[in-house]
């Protein structure tokens, strides 16, 4: 586990010293949002097509962003190194930190800037906020698993999205519909069965994820 | 084995008989309810290919024989195949009974995402070069796809409600049809099976023969 802390402090390090990662994604989140707010002009759009939007806007710019953890090993080629000083969980449970930490800066800054800017009405607060905080650990664990696969073949960048998409869809689903009542109404109740599969999903990919990264990272 | 075959072929068509001509319509639907017996029987076969190439995908990273590769990704074809015609059938019951070929119901949108998953790793097959690194990181894509399947089959649809007709495995547990019904679709059912089991193992045999030949050239 201290490993893993380890290898979270030197990516953080790292990306200090560049921002690439940290700069793609915050860039990619303004650019379509601010394209989303001019397509949509002065009349208000309803909350259905609000929450949409949103995570629509969240998932494509965490595709921009988090296959870069694993890229850039490959590129530098520092992976073989990587492998010597830690084991393959270890080096997992770290990108997947770093790439969670991330994920919620970028939730710091698109999600009140969309609210802002697109005139979306929350009714739970706090509901919105426990969706966003599930739907990124879902998200964060299903891309940096992709993330690993994509380093290690030859094409990096267009089927990063491609390979992400549908395995990360039961977050997409249950995080617009979730947002969707957070939107809507004060309640919880509504909201249950969605909190329950993005729950549920975070578990499973994660486990699934830290089972299967040995196959990967070792190939 | 010869005769065999002859067997299913004599099954396939009693089957077929059956569907169009022996089996009574269910009450107060018309002769587009007679689709079921083919789309079910398709709908069931996807998600039994596809569970059989995650067991090969399982089996090659455990012996890390490039054979079980080759087995996992003619599961996966087939599989492919079979989701397609489930969507076709589907789609033609859809029209009928809903007025629309496509319109985004739960049960569509999850075969939809289904037929996205395999032809992502196809895609993810055909773009690496190396052999045993392409079949490393299929079988982990493989086996990662498919521990999402059970979100898209079985909790998507319960938690939005749909118009689909309760599934085989339903939450009360019984089948509403009749005597003449049932023995229709379960023959349906184990014909189908049959027959995708018959290719499956053409398909491993030419595999097989392709390897030994490769063996006798080197």
């Amino acid at each position: 586990m201290i490993k893993a802390y380890y290898i979270f402090r030197k990516d953080l390090l790292q990306e200090f010293k560049t921002r690439f990662a940290m700069n793609a994604i915050l860039l990619f989140a303004v650019v379509t949002l601010s394209a989303v707010s001019f397509a949509i002009g002065t009349f208000t759009a309803r909350q259905e097509v609000l929450s949409a939007l949103l995570w629509i806007i969240l998932f494509f710019s965490s595709m921009s962003g988090l296959s870069h953890i694993f890229v850039k090993e490959e590129e530098a080629k520092t992976a073989d190194t990587l492998k010597l000083v830690a084991s393959a969980s270890a080096i997992f449970l770290g990108k997947f930190l770093f790439n969670i930490v991330l994920l919620f800066l970028l939730e710091i800054i698109v999600v009140p800037l969309f609210i802002a800017l697109m005139n979306f009405n929350v009714q739970n607060y706090l509901l919105l906020f426990f969706t966003l905080f599930i739907g990124s650990f879902g998200l964060a664990g299903g891309g940096t698993m992709v993330a690993a696969i994509i380093s290690k073949s030859g094409a990096k960048g267009a089927l990063f999205t491609v390979l992400s998409f549908p395995i990360l869809l039961p977050v997409l689903v249950s995080g617009i519909s979730a947002t969707k009542i957070a939107s809507q109404e004060q309640g919880w109740m509504t909201a249950y069965s969605e909190l329950q599969t993005l729950f549920a999903f975070s578990v499973v990919i994660i486990t699934a994820s830290i089972l299967l990264f040995d196959f990967v990272w070792n190939e | 084995m010869i005769f065999l075959k002859f067997l299913l072929y004599v099954w396939m068509v009693l089957v077929l008989l059956g569907a169009f001509f022996y089996a009574p319509l269910a009450k107060g639907l018309g002769e587009y309810t007679r689709v079921m017996y083919f789309h079910v029987p398709m709908a069931w076969i996807t998600t039994l290919t596809f569970l059989i190439g995650a067991i090969y995908s399982i089996l090659y990273l455990r012996k890390k024989d490039i054979r079980y590769d080759y087995y996992s990704e003619t599961a996966n074809q087939l599989g492919l195949l079979f989701a397609l015609l489930a969507t076709i059938t589907g789609s033609i019951w859809a029209k009928m009974s809903w007025g629309a070929f496509w319109n985004w119901d739960p049960r569509e949108t999850s075969i939809f995402i289904l037929l996205l998953i395999y032809a992502a790793y196809f895609a993810l097959r055909s773009a690496i070069e190396q052999q045993d690194r392409k079949a490393a990181l299929s079988a982990v894509y493989d086996i990662l796809a498919f521990v999402t399947v059970p979100f898209f089959i079985f909790i998507v649809p319960r938690i939005y409600s749909s118009l689909h007709p309760d599934p085989l495995i339903n939450t009360q547990g019984k089948v509403t049809m009749n005597g003449k019904m049932q023995l229709v679709f379960f023959n349906s059912l184990l014909a189908f099976t049959m027959v995708y089991f018959w290719m499956l193992k053409n398909k491993l045999e030419v595999i097989k023969l392709k390897m030994k030949l490769k063996q006798l050239e080197s």
